[in-house]
């Protein structure tokens, strides 16, 4: 199995192909269904944030390995406007587009860890990990 | 590339079931679809099945959530059935609340739900 692979978020269907990796992935790491929906729907929420907000950028997905935990890492990266306020955009219902504003802090909800990187104008990464229980 | 999602008319209902994953357009154009057919119809109910959803992002939760909504305000009952365990945990862990929704565990007892709320 290959321990990395990464999708270009460039069309909406892009977000489909990113997502259906995770999954795949998820579940060749061993996650059971459960976990394979959390990855798989953060998947989406990074994917499409990217799709809107930045127009370009990339899902990387890797299998982690840390002593005999195994996990799986996602990183979310684009070159488009930036986050101003990492804070607010953690806070549940926060949207500047109309949406339900649920996505980013579902997400880290939904993983185990999350860390935002944003700069105005130069972009944002943001780095996702699930372990294996 | 876009499938369209079948909706059957049974007596005064109107049956959908989702039997693979949504892409944006799929959803938006499911969305249509169901009201358009509600009015062309005049169902009085509407059961959605989603046994084979195996994951719900906000987006198609959105979707999902204004198209009930939508055909409500129309005046149509609507029974949400079949969520897998999977997707009702990350649904909730999301922070989205299909509260207002009358659900059933699967798509019998949605029938007959709706049966009940219709009053035959
Ligand atoms: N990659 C990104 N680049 C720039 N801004 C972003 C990015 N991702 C998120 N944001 C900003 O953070 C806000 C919150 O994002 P979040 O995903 O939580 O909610 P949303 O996308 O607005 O709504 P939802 O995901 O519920 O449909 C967005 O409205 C947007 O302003
Ligand atoms: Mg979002």
């Amino acid at each position: 199995m290959q321990k990395k692979s990464s999708v270009e978020i460039v069309t909406e269907w892009d977000i489909v192909a990113a997502r259906q990796l995770g999954r795949n992935k998820a579940k060749e790491i061993g996650f059971g269904t459960v976990d394979q929906a959390r990855i798989t729907t953060a998947i989406s929420e990074l994917a499409r944030n990217i799709y809107l907000y930045a127009r370009f950028g990339n899902i990387h997905i890797e299998w982690i390995e840390e002593g005999d935990k195994k996990g799986i890492k996602i990183i979310a990266k684009d070159k488009g406007p930036g986050i101003e306020d990492v804070r607010k955009v953690l806070e549940d219902g926060y949207s500047t587009s109309g949406g339900l504003g649920a996505g980013l802090p579902g997400v880290k909800r939904l993983m185990d860890s999350m860390e935002i990187q944003s700069e105005i104008n130069k972009g944002t990464t943001i780095t996702i990990t699930k372990w294996l229980r | 590339m876009s499938l369209k999602v079948p909706i059957l008319k049974l007596y005064d209902c109107l049956i959908v079931s989702i039997q693979w994953e949504l892409d944006d357009q799929m959803a938006m154009m499911f969305q249509e679809d169901l009201l358009s057919k509600l009015y062309e119809t005049e169902a009085k109910g509407i059961v959605l099945d989603l046994t084979f959803v195996d994951f719900m992002d906000s987006y198609i939760a959105k979707v999902i959530g204004d198209a009930i909504n939508m055909a409500t305000l129309m005046g149509a009952k609507v029974v949400m059935t079949g969520l897998q365990p999977s997707v009702a945990i990350t649904l909730v862990e999301l922070g989205i609340h299909l509260n207002s929704v009358s659900t059933a565990l699967n798509l019998e007892k949605g029938l007959e739900q709706l049966q009940k709320e219709l009053g035959v």
